[in-house]
């Protein structure tokens, strides 16, 4: 009787699927249900979003390292957003720091890596044919590809892309008359973050699903790997903030295009009174930070996920704190949604209330901080293979731990005081965001490479591109601390005008230099992603001796992942080097009953059992 | 027997024995839960402007009350449908699809009168954030219950095609859950709006 109704259950799920034998071109490639190659497609959206980004941040650096700069060679390019002396424009410097917050927060660290790595390993990981919906998940991804359509022609239009800043406050975002970049561009933002967020809700509905329905026979929660942890915390994550920040949104919309007067009160432009009355700025501030927030754990936990399960592996020894982690995890998914609150200390917000946002906001650093601590217990005494997402996993925890300390500073409300709107807090967020998430990214697409495409990257290049990418980060953005503290405030354009802040110069312009280096550096990582895809060399079936059951299937896994009956699973994923076992690494598929050399007392227990219900099973099938 | 197990395979089944749910209508409940997130997030807006003063105070129309009945007295055609279905009761199923169809449609109706009180008595869209936030709150609401009457139309259509029926209630549940909570959540703005108008 179970059998029927699950034979129903799987017919139902599958509805919507094509029966394909032969895929043609187009829905092999373009609208795929197959999560592999959803999750290419959103790895090369992101990669292409990275590479824009990262061109912006090297055109304002040249403006703030090299104020004079004639860039007058660039004007084939640029055109119009050049002053007649061949400098940048300022309000094109605002859309340029803007955007480049956008892609990079958004479309980048959230849609590129959660899109790439939940896709890709939520069902191999826990043994699923596919995602609950394949077609969900196809129209996540077309969702995001027509938001990201809209977002890049905001970037050509004549008034220029959004340039109120990531958050885009009102009332700068929301009068067309304050700035170029409030006009079309800002009205395209809104639109291209519209379909960006239907985009995630999808996405996540199906991750979530996919988690809690489709774990293969003997997937626990207790036995998931943490990387499927942190992709379905996320997508709860986003579940809840992602339709605050539409409501926002859609607030913002009507005040900028059918005159309500939500954000907007008592504003004088040119002298004259404008009528909207009633409205609070600091409303939308709210709005935006109960969504802000848990977007940078949003960013975070994929990326806290992905190392964990590679420091396990390249260690050689189980995780430390299995438990701990997946608990410190659950902190920060409630915590991040109580702290909101800590990144408007100075917007005039109650003391008092400040003194709570702040004790909540400290206590976030707990979970951090155990989360750090199994890290380096972890890597501690290991037999550590250096690959270079092993380095890129390290490197991670070195920012998580010097970008989370600074965020221990920034929760100080009277500390914020001095450093809100500073470099300083550009520093923290680099550190611990930035380049965190993407070090996550990068250790991620190294470490899954083989399983993506079947070939290796290759590895020198891997460790000369940490090499210059870590030391590179931390030219550029530890200075960033001294000029915050300074008093240097951020999204400024130009500072040579104030005596204050002109000794800096030196400091702003080395920090440009190392910036372009660093980028520079990504090109031997682009290099190397591309060549290998085609010239790598084959991948081994299980190339990191690594014990989860993505590296169970095919080298090249077709539509459906496992060719014969899916994996069941008899164990936690980090039975790396346990006493008494042949090899250093026990995957999950592996019965207990099978490895008595290396049982635990319970695990001894379990493995009668395991026996009992295999014997029971086989009399059921003969009859 | 082998047969059928090789071609489930091809399928992608939920692999737990312990399955608690179906997939799609877990995903129902968590596309809930956003929506619930963003109402909460509004009518949160709502109280927090309201707490800075100058707000605007009139009364809310009637007519909002009468339209709280009737998609209330929706919900329960609507669940006169579901227990036909299950039944395999067609007539009586169609027959309740078609009244909650038509009773989302004098409720969408009723929205729009209301505004038209609203405007009577002087509370635009645009002016005071406190008409607004009632006009952005019911229209975001009406726009939900577009979908979900969308949703009734295309199970109505299944069932003069004779698909839904006691062996195959997924998307009939859905439908029903999703309707239930429409209600329910209008229930809850119209009480919050009684109370913080
Ligand atoms: C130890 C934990 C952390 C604490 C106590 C903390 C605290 C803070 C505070 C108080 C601010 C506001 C500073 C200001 O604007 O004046 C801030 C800004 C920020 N933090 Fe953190 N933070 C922590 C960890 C993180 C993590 C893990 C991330 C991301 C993964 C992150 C991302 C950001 C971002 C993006 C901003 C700046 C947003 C903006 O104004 O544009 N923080 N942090
Ligand atoms: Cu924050």
């Amino acid at each position: 009787m179970s059998t029927t109704t699950e034979l129903n259950i799987g017919h139902d799920v599958h509805h919507d699927e094509h029966h394909d034998h032969k895929q043609s071109f187009i829905s092999k490639y373009i609208f795929s249900t197959d999560h592999k190659m959803i999750a290419k497609q959103y790895l090369v959206t992101g990669i292409f979003w990275g590479i824009i980004g990262v061109l912006m941040s090297v055109l304002f650096r040249v403006q703030l390292g090299f104020p004079g700069a004639n860039l007058e060679w660039l004007r084939p390019v640029l055109g119009g957003w050049l002053t007649e002396a061949g400098k940048i424009d300022p309000e094109f410097y605002l859309a340029l720091v803007t955007m480049h917050g956008t892609i990079m927060v958004f479309f980048v660290l959230t849609a590129g890596l959660s899109g790439t790595f939940s896709n890709y390993l939520i069902p191999l990981q826990i043994g699923a044919r596919d995602m609950a919906s394949g077609f969900m998940n196809m129209l996540s991804y077309w969702f995001f590809f027509i938001s990201s359509i809209v977002m890049l022609s905001s970037i050509f239009i004549e008034s220029g892309p959004a340039a109120g800043g990531w958050t885009v406050y009102p009332p700068l975002s929301a009068l067309p008359q304050a700035i170029q970049g409030s006009q079309l561009g800002m009205t395209l933002w809104l639109v291209a973050m519209v379909f960006f967020i239907v985009s995630i809700l999808l996405g996540g509905i199906n991750y979530i699903t996919t988690v809690i329905n489709l774990r293969t026979e003997g997937m626990t929660f207790t036995r998931l790997p943490l990387t499927i942890w942190s992709f379905f915390l996320t997508a709860v994550i986003g579940l809840l903030s992602f339709p605050v920040l539409f409501a926002a949104a859609l607030l913002l919309v009507f005040d900028r295009s059918f005159g309500t007067s939500f954000y907007l009160s008592d504003i004088y432009i040119g002298g004259e009174a404008l009528p909207n009355m009633g409205g609070s700025p600091i409303l939308y501030q709210h709005l935006f930070w109960f969504l802000g927030h848990p977007e940078v754990y949003i960013v975070l936990l994929p990326a806290l996920g992905i190392t964990s399960e590679i420091i396990a592996t390249n260690s050689r020894k189980p995780i430390f704190g299995y438990r701990a982690m997946i608990g410190s995890m659950l902190g920060i998914t409630v915590l991040s949604f109580v702290v909101w609150a800590h990144h408007m200390f100075v917007s005039g917000l109650n003391p008092f209330l400040g003194s709570v946002f702040m004790f909540l906001t400290l206590i976030i650093a707990v979970p951090s901080a155990v989360k750090v601590f199994n890290y380096i217990t972890t890597l501690w005494k290991g037999n550590i293979i250096f690959t270079p997402a092993t380095l890129f996993s390290i490197g991670l925890v070195s920012f998580f731990i010097s970008g989370g300390l600074t965020g221990i500073f920034l929760g100080n409300s009277v500390i914020d005081i001095q450093l809100h709107d500073t470099y300083f807090v550009v520093a923290h967020f680099h550190l611990v965001m930035g380049s965190l998430s993407i070090f996550g990214l990068l250790a991620g697409i190294y470490h899954w490479f083989p399983k993506m495409f079947g070939r290796m990257m290759d590895a020198k290049l891997g460790h000369i591109h940490f090499w210059m990418t870590f030391i590179g980060v931390y030219l550029i953005f530890f200075p960033m601390h001294y000029i915050g503290i300074a008093g240097f405030p951020r999204r400024y354009y130009s500072w040579t005008n104030f005596d204050a802040f002109s000794g800096y110069t030196d400091l702003n312009m080395f920090v440009s230099i190392a910036a372009f280096v660093t980028v520079a550096a990504q090109f031997i990582f682009l290099f190397n992603f591309f060549y290998s895809m085609y010239r790598g060399k084959k991948a081994p079936q299980n190339p990191w001796n690594s014990n989860t059951l993505e590296w169970t299937a095919p080298i090249e896994p077709g539509h459906g992942n496992w060719v014969g009956e899916i994996p069941k699973v008899y164990r936690w994923p980090y039975d790396y080097s346990k006493p008494g076992a042949k090899d250093d690494f026990i995957p999950q598929h592996v019965p207990l009953s099978t490895t008595p050399e290396s049982n635990l007392p319970h695990e001894q227990e379990l493995a009668k059992q395991e026996q009992l219900n295999t014997s029971a099973h086989a009399k059921t099938t003969e009859s | 027997m082998d047969k059928s197990i090789e071609i489930d395979q091809k399928d992608i089944k939920p692999s737990l024995k312990i399955l608690s749910m179906h997939p799609l209508k877990f995903a129902m409940w968590l596309f809930i839960v956003s929506i619930v997130m963003m109402f909460a997030a509004l009518t949160s807006a709502y109280i927090v402007r309201q707490a800075e003063g100058d707000w605007l105070i009139y009364e809310l129309p009637t007519v909002f009350l009468i339209n709280t009945f009737i998609l209330l007295s929706s919900s329960v055609t609507m669940h006169i449908a579901y227990a036909a279905a299950r039944k395999d009761n067609f007539k009586t199923l169609k027959v309740a699809m078609v009244l909650t169809s038509a009773l989302a449609i004098a409720f969408l109706v009723g929205q729009y009168y209301a505004w038209g009180a609203l405007v009577d008595i002087e509370v635009y869209f645009v002016g005071n954030p406190a008409g607004s936030f009632l006009y952005v709150i019911s229209g975001l609401h009406a726009f939900h219950l577009i979908t979900g009457v969308i949703f009734i139309f295309i199970m109505l259509f299944s069932a003069f095609k004779y698909k839904v029926h006691s062996k195959n209630m997924v998307k009939m549940e859905m439908c029903t859950t999703y309707w239930h909570f429409l209600d329910g959540l209008w229930v809850y703005l119209y009480i919050f709006l009684l109370l913080n108008h």
